[in-house]
């Protein structure tokens, strides 16, 4: 790759990086918490954009990453009164390990099927969290408000309980997730990908262990799915079925295609989007979803690939 | 009650089911099979159906209207989206999932607005009661087994008994190759879009003197539908139909002996096993 | 926990001044109702002959209420209290948002019409929540940071609600669930969570299960939806129940989902003598039908709940097996069930028949046991905001409107409270009241059973008052 490129890549990157973090001092309260939400999300949106921008493997599953992740944390502070720092930690672990056993048995398939396996197992996902119920608390879920100790990390005391707190956190969680996605699409790993992306049996060919590489994908998109549900249960203090429900994935899904498949920006652009979309068009009117259905498709039919997609194919042709 | 009345209970209700997931899974294997996309909003026009039997019945105090003019309506409806939404976009799958979605917003809030967030009954065209040695059970539910299978003909009939059937196969095939052969693909395509959609409607119809009509009705069908098409393999119209009665079935009986949650999540596993043995499905012809 | 007794007072007078129509023994009003807002009652008591001048046109006869309310003017130059409203527009509690919203309004125009709020008009701002836990915490966050409302007016479902409530706690608006969930008084939430307009699952059920036991019978089976609003009830009056001396013959879970239930009631035992069911969502009506379907003309004795059948109209083809059958409801549906001034006041200004229908559309029913608490707590925020003095967003504003709202000990009848009389245990941020018990008769329901408030009172350490602002 071109020098000048990749350090207009990079800066740009960091850039934006830069700019999330400078935008909580310059916008209003509800702003910087919306932001704290986005950015949750969007490492949520960009773990799953590995899996289908770059490595062309459309999941109907990955709500039950997200849920690892936020049960695992959730619970463990719950029951055993663990530290953030702990919970988070097992829930990274938690994630890897359901990842790699799904990377091991879905794999197998490919294509619509695929598409089916991850929902189907999804939903079992979802069902054994009801039945649990006693437990888990089912859909009616569990807060976690009073057992989020503060850490301490160099004299200085943290507490999730704060917008500062809240924000910075996801701003790290985001970033990192940002740009080890980065890291991995612009490396050889990921050239493979969207080479068993464009034409798999061509990739085989040459020699590749095509599979081997999808399993690694889908291990570092779990995982990062993982890391947002964590991150969620630890800012938002809610743990519940609904986010291991269906809908948790088709999210993930909208918001990758409507901000730019197999574009690094393109999922926080788009799930920056739709949140902004849904808020935006809500407080405008009661019948809003059909603001946002017609937005959904005027987006689409002005830019197919998605927005950043777009913006790429048209102008700058150098983003990644 | 014993268990073997349990069981045939089960049963009874898991085919009638299964007629109904089969009529739905046959519209969605139509379009997913020919255009090669997921209409996400294929679940609303099961929903339309059945809010159009309740204007049908509570305006017209006529049911059989509905059954014609629901699937009619819905047809239209899916010309004008795969005219003005489908193909400006190429029938490309991952972007149809989007302005589907973005359908479903719509239809949804629409009908949300126009009908209300009720969950309003449908009075059934006939009412009796079958009267079984162990238990009553609703005539009009058989009746409704009864339509699905005649449409299930018809549809049958035109897949493989008329040109455009013979169009639609080419076409589900491989369009490239059925293009080169002057098959009118995109007329084909706006074909199998408004038939698969209205089977939907249709069956909408058919259920919604069973289970009410709501707003929100069409995830759930088009959730199972979704699974029953794949599970009974791309390609193959029969494989749907066993897929559909097979899921009924097992609902239908697994939860007479586990509690309905454990219930499902049996069921559901033992579909991933089916899928993971034979990953094209029962009767998929090829690999997409 | 109740530490003292609450004495009697001429509040009594109001109270017993209702009619009950057809009601069974056992109403005593007890003491617990002569409680009243610490301090002096400071609402002014409407009584009158004249009737209220409608502005719109009705089709359907409402029963016209002699009650007046003198208009006063809101003070002059007094900023409004803004009260944010997050509501189920949209998603599965639509039809509850439709007529939670409805009420709400047609209390907040009635309390301007009043004179506001220390003189301050009532702006309400409202935001859907969609009825997603997740939406949930983010209108939340906007009514309390872009909107900074004064206080929130909260949601129905559980999950939501729990979602909910901590983040309004973390941004220190006190916010009012209008559920019937066991969220609040159960401890879990916050120093800024209350439910003063509506009594919790858990004291409904304690109250009702004497009912049931004396009249319907003591081999119980029943049938509840496989998630967390029927375990409420599978745990709760299955417990009551139990230490009443009855057996719950067989517990039936039924997936949320489900759209058929034959194959489940073939696991109804033979003997059982009264069949428990509170089976919600849109498969209600099938639910019905086949269970008529099933039993046919020999069946157990039903006892169902009313949130069943919020928002669907008895008379609905398919529910004529219901006839004969019992009911909770937290407040009648039909006017007379509990015929009072104050009852045909709410229901004239919220736009509602006297069958609990729609004025300008009688086939839509309303989700009448449940939207009152929006009124309600509306007057509740009120009377808290005007004795505790009230005025800006400061720490100690609010800390003396909770204080003060904790130091409620209950409200009294009037057009504030159209429901009934309720107790408030501060320590539990929660109110109690009376229940409804009602049979099927003639499509109808015909109340046969109302409960002391006392009944419904449990043990609880939570104290809400030791947790921090």
């Amino acid at each position: 790759m071109k020098l000048e490129n990749r350090r207009r890549i990079l800066t740009t990157h960091l850039s934006i990086i830069l700019v999330l973090f400078l935008l909580q001092f310059v916008v209003p309260p509800f702003h910087a918490t919306m932001l704290t939400r986005i950015m949750v999300f969007a490492t949520y949106a960009v773990g799953y954009n590995l899996l289908l921008g770059y490595t062309g493997l459309m999941s109907l599953g990955h709500a039950m990453f997200f849920s690892t992740g936020l049960y695992t944390t959730g619970l463990t502070i719950y029951y055993l009164d663990l530290g953030i720092v702990e919970a988070f930690l097992l829930g990274i672990l938690a994630s890897f390990v359901i990842s790699a056993l799904m990377a091991f048995i879905t794999l197998r398939t490919s294509g619509v099927f695929f598409l089916i396996i991850t929902m189907i197992f999804s939903q079992v996902f979802y069902l054994t969290t009801l039945y649990f119920n006693n437990v888990t608390y089912g859909d009616q879920g569990f807060v976690l408000t009073g057992k989020l100790k503060p850490l301490e990390l160099a004299g200085i005391i943290i507490d999730f309980s704060s917008n500062v707190v809240k924000y910075n956190f996801a701003l790290t969680l985001f970033a990192f997730s940002f740009l080890l996605n980065l890291r991995l699409v612009n490396s050889a790993f990921g050239r493979i990908l969207v080479a068993i992306r464009e034409n798999e049996e061509k990739a085989e060919m040459l020699g590749y262990n095509t599979l081997g590489f999808k399993r690694l994908a889908l291990i570092f998109s779990g995982i990062i799915a993982g890391i947002s549900g964590s991150a969620y249960a630890l800012i938002f203090s809610y743990v519940g079925s609904s986010f291991a429900f269906i809908h948790n994935s088709i999210n993930p899904l909208l918001w990758t295609l409507l901000g730019g498949a197999g574009t690094t920006i393109g999922p926080l652009v788009g799930t920056g989007l739709m949140l902004y979309l849904i808020d935006f068009t809500s407080s405008l009117t009661p019948h809003y979803p059909i603001l946002v259905g017609a937005m959904l498709i005027a987006v689409i039919l002005g830019f197919p690939p998605g927005v950043v997609g777009g913006i790429r194919r048209r102008w700058l042709k150098w983003l990644p | 009650m014993n268990i073997e009345v349990a069981i045939v209970l089960g049963l009874l209700d898991g085919v009638i089911l299964g007629f109904n997931i089969a009529l739905v899974a046959l519209g969605l294997s139509i379009v997913f099979g020919v255009m090669r996309i997921v209409n996400v909003s294929h679940g609303e026009f099961f929903m339309l159906g059945a809010v159009v039997a309740w204007y049908s019945v509570t305006l017209l105090n006529n049911f059989i209207i509905a059954l014609i003019a629901a699937p009619l309506m819905v047809a239209g409806l899916a010309a004008v989206v795969d005219r003005f939404i489908l193909r400006p976009i190429n029938y490309n799958p991952e972007n149809t999932i989007v302005v589907t979605i973005g359908l479903l917003f719509i239809i949804q809030q629409l009908v949300h607005i126009i009908y209300g967030p009720y969950s309003r009954p449908v009075t059934p065209p006939i009412y009796f009661r079958v009267d079984f040695p162990w238990f009553g059970y609703s005539g009009y539910k058989i009746i409704i087994a009864g339509i699905s299978a005649l449409l299930m003909v018809l549809t049958w009939f035109i897949i493989f008994k008329t040109k455009l059937g013979l169009y639609m196969r080419a076409t589900q095939q491989d369009s490239e190759i059925a293009q080169a052969f002057a098959v009118p693909v995109r007329r084909v395509y706006v074909t199998a879009l408004a038939l698969g959609s209205a089977l939907a409607a249709v069956a909408g119809v058919l259920i919604a003197p069973v289970q009410q009509a709501y707003y929100l009705m069409g995830l759930d069908a088009l959730l199972i539908s979704f699974m029953v098409v794949i599970i009974g393999g791309l390609g193959s119209l029969s494989g749907t139909l066993i897929a559909a009665f097979m899921v009924g079935v097992i609902d239908g009986i697994v939860s007479v002996f586990f509690s309905p949650t454990l219930a499902r999540i049996v069921a559901s596993l033992i579909v991933t096993l089916v899928l993971l043995l034979r990953p094209r499905g029962l009767f998929g012809a090829e690999a997409t | 926990m109740f530490k003292e007794k609450l004495s009697r007072r001429d509040a009594i007078k109001a109270v017993s001044k209702t009619a009950l129509a057809g009601a069974a023994a056992g109403t005593g009003i007890i003491g617990a109702v002569g409680g009243y807002f610490a301090g002096s009652a400071s609402i002014p008591r409407v009584e009158g002959v004249q009737t209220i001048t409608r502005t719109q046109t009705v089709t359907q006869t409402v029963t016209q209420s002699p009650v007046t309310v003198t208009k006063t003017e809101t003070a002059p130059g007094k900023p409004p209290i803004k009260i944010g409203f997050e509501v189920h527009r949209t998603g599965i509690g639509a039809v509850y948002g439709l007529w939670y919203e409805r009420t709400t309004l047609a209390a907040v125009n009635l309390i301007n019409e009043m004179g506001g709020i220390d003189g301050r008009p009532i702006q309400l701002i409202i935001e859907d929540d969609g009825t997603d836990p997740q939406r949930g915490v983010q209108v939340v966050e906007k009514l309390a940071l872009e909107h900074k409302v004064d206080f929130i007016l909260g949601a129905l479902f559980s999950n939501v609600v729990l979602s909910a409530a901590p983040r309004a706690g973390e941004l220190k608006k006190p916010y009012f669930a209008v559920s019937e969930g066991y969220h609040v008084p159960s401890g879990q939430l916050n120093r800024y969570s209350f439910q003063p307009g509506i009594t919790d699952v858990r004291a409904q059920l304690e109250a009702i299960a004497d009912w049931i036991v004396e009249n319907l019978g003591t081999k119980i089976t029943m049938i509840y939806p496989d998630y967390a609003f029927g375990y409420d009830h599978r745990d709760w009056f299955g417990r009551k129940a139990r230490s009443l001396g009855a057996t719950i013959k067989e517990l039936i879970p039924i997936p949320p989902t489900e759209t058929t239930f034959t194959k489940y009631f073939t696991k109804i035992p033979a003997d059982t003598e009264v069949l428990y069911h509170v089976m919600v969502g849109p498969a209600v009506l099938t639910f019905v039908k086949e269970l008529g379907e099933f039993f046919g003309a020999k069946r157990p004795e039903l006892f169902g709940f009313v949130d069943s059948i919020e928002g669907v109209d008895l008379a609905s083809p398919g529910l004529e097996f219901l006839e004969g059958t019992y009911f909770w409801e937290a407040f009648p549906r039909y006017l007379d069930g509990y015929d009072t001034p104050y009852h045909r006041f709410y229901r004239q200004r919220v736009g509602v028949n006297e069958n609990g229908a729609d004025v300008k559309d009688p086939k839509n029913v309303s989700t009448f046991s449940h939207m009152f608490s929006c009124w309600e707590t509306l007057f509740v925020i009120k009377e808290a905001v005007e004795q505790s003095g009230y005025k800006n967003q400061t720490p100690a504003d609010y800390k003396a409107f909770i204080e003060t709202l904790e130091n409620f000990r209950g409200f009294n009848e009037g057009i504030q409270h159209p429901h009934g009389p309720k107790i408030f245990v501060g320590a539990l941020h929660q109110a109690f009241s009376h229940q409804f018990i009602s049979q099927v008769k003639n499509s109808r329901f015909k109340v046969v059973h109302k409960t002391s408030i006392d009944s419904g009172l449990y043990e609880s350490d939570v104290d809400y008052t030791k947790y921090p602002l």
